[in-house]
């Protein structure tokens, strides 16, 4: 459903990813793990057109093609929604106001608004508490249930999750990813997300990609890759 | 006591002119985190599209074509000419600053510049270097309030500056476009992905500080019906002082600015020859600054601008 060809980037003089290939089919669950640099970030970052890409690069999502959208429209138009590395929060807006201004885009009423709202609060509570607080004032743990909120709101065919475990102590981790297993099974939300935290992001997501200086170098069930000698090595301590 | 009170007034008059040019520029650099440095000139186009709109309208009351008296003349030119205005800041926006939303600040200062050049040379090749007045659309009538002498365009001016204040306060607070423009203020790159399409915002941003900008130009008309050209460049400097003595990106810092500003600039030159109002003015503000060099609700060296 999603489908990534030959996606190339570079900063500057320097490539980032070198022509990689992959997809992510509906419903699904998919990882990409790799160590610090490998270019999980701007993997995530192309498909929501926050960078360019090199000419060569195909994108589709339901043979839409990316490249066609700007920025805001994958969000708006397609579905596509992106928790940001390190969240990103709007310290200066409140709770509630992160979460309206998600649903800028969107047209389909207030009601339905509404009931996502109600939805993103039984999922996290403890944002239906903070709603008149201001973003900055948020713990680690709840700024990611909000962003992960926002993205709720914004846009729910996929969801890009940048890192979503980073900085966060070990249960409040489980709890998050509990939260989106039930996003992803109660809406069918398809789940694209990138770790360094290889054993946690393997467990959670049904099939996963290792990328390696910019390079797809491994690919397989969750499983598999959890038996893999070179995996285990290289990402799960050996 | 009352020449303190007679001067109040002149200098809340004074202040609302730079309070009104200085939130075109404080809410640009709050949401784009550039100067837009064709502002003033915004200002002069301002007055100038009022004045054809002014001139327009009473001609055609005078021809018998409209019935309409003065006071429904000035608020469709106020109307009409924040609209049109609008559109001025908005071209300004598309061609000049957005194809260089990832330039260099200079750049970006540079274009600013050369725009205004364009806006005033154009101005002069289109009217001609005559100065013009200002239809006179409000019959003036002096109160004598205790020895203050206030007349109506004053009070008229000074109490719809601050009324347009207010708005502006309301729509950034309570509005989903200020909401969206108060985030895009705090952190540009997240707020597309969230489905805003920030080129819209930006584009709103200089469309509200241009019709700002195009009420200070109306209301200078009917205060001192002379316009020229050139009027727009003194004016954007003092009124881009106060941006920044008010705080980058502060709506409220603005305004108090703009006034502060009025008040220092009237009050030297009660005391002190008028030659030297400037000077001593300015040498005041640089004094402030010095201690304050944010400004007032200005924050140092940070992304984090309050709209």
């Amino acid at each position: 459903m999603l489908v990534v060809e030959n996606l190339r980037v570079s900063y500057g003089r320097i490539r980032a990813l070198h022509g990689i290939n992959f997809n992510v089919n509906e419903g699904e669950i998919v990882c990409i793990i790799g160590a610090n640099g490998a270019g999980k970030s701007t993997t995530l970052r192309a498909i929501s057109r926050m960078i360019p890409v090199e000419p060569g690069t195909r994108m589709t999502y339901k043979n839409k093609d990316l490249l066609k959208y700007p920025a805001d429209r994958v969000v708006s138009r397609l579905g596509i929604s992106h928790v940001p590395e390190g969240r990103r929060i709007l310290d200066n807006l409140t709770v509630m106001e992160n979460l309206k201004l998600s649903t800028y885009a969107r047209k389909d009423g207030t009601g339905k608004i509404g009931q996502d709202l109600e939805r993103v609060f039984s999922i996290f509570p403890r944002l239906e508490e903070r709603r008149n607080q201001k973003g900055g004032t948020l713990s680690g743990g709840e700024q990611q249930m909000l962003a992960i909120g926002r993205a709720f709101m914004s846009g729910r065919n996929v969801m890009l999750l940048d890192e979503p475990s980073m900085g966060l102590a070990p249960l409040l981790m489980l709890h998050m990813f509990e939260a989106l297993q039930e996003i992803n099974k109660e809406g069918g939300t398809t789940i694209l997300l990138v770790e360094q935290n290889a054993r946690l992001a393997l467990q959670f997501a049904q099939r996963g990609y290792v990328l390696e200086h910019g390079n797809l170098v491994l690919e397989g069930k969750s499983e598999e890759l959890l038996d893999d000698p070179e995996v285990k090595k290289a990402y799960l301590g050996g | 006591m009352t020449f303190f009170f007679q001067n109040l007034i002149n200098a809340l008059q004074w202040g609302s002119f730079y309070a009104l040019i200085a939130l075109g520029y404080s809410m640009v650099y709050g949401v784009l985190m550039l100067f837009n440095f064709a502002h003033g000139d915004i200002f002069m186009v301002g007055a100038y599209i009022g004045f054809g709109v002014a001139t327009g309208l009473v001609a055609l009351t005078s021809m018998g074509a409209l019935a309409l008296p003065n006071w429904l003349i000035l608020v469709l030119t106020i109307l009409i000419s924040m609209f049109l205005t609008s559109f001025v800041g908005m071209i300004v926006e598309r061609v000049g600053y957005r194809p260089l939303r990832d330039a260099p600040r200079a750049s970006a200062a540079i274009t600013g510049l050369m725009i205004g050049i364009i806006l005033e040379t154009g101005n002069l090749a289109l009217l001609g270097a005559q100065r013009i007045s200002f239809p006179a659309l409000v019959q003036s009538t002096t109160y004598n309030l205790g020895g203050v002498f206030v007349t109506n365009k004053k009070i008229m001016i000074v109490l719809f500056s601050i009324a347009l204040m207010y708005a502006l306060h309301l729509f950034v607070r309570k509005t989903r476009w200020g909401m969206a423009m108060r985030a895009m203020a705090f952190d540009y790159v997240v707020v597309p992905l969230l489905g805003v399409p920030i080129n819209n915002i930006a584009r709103m941003t200089f469309a509200i500080g241009s019709a700002l900008a195009a009420v200070a130009g109306i209301f200078f008309g009917v205060a001192y019906p002379v316009l020229d050209p050139y009027m727009g460049i003194i004016f954007g400097w003092k009124a881009f002082v106060a941006a920044i003595l008010g705080g980058r990106g502060s709506i409220l810092g603005a305004c108090l600015a703009g006034f502060l500003l009025g008040f220092i600039e009237i009050f030297v030159a009660m005391i002190f020859p008028s030659t030297l109002r400037d000077f001593i003015a300015y040498s005041i503000i640089l004094l402030i600054l010095t201690f304050r060099p944010h400004g007032f609700f200005g924050e140092p060296y940070s992304a984090r601008l309050s709209l």
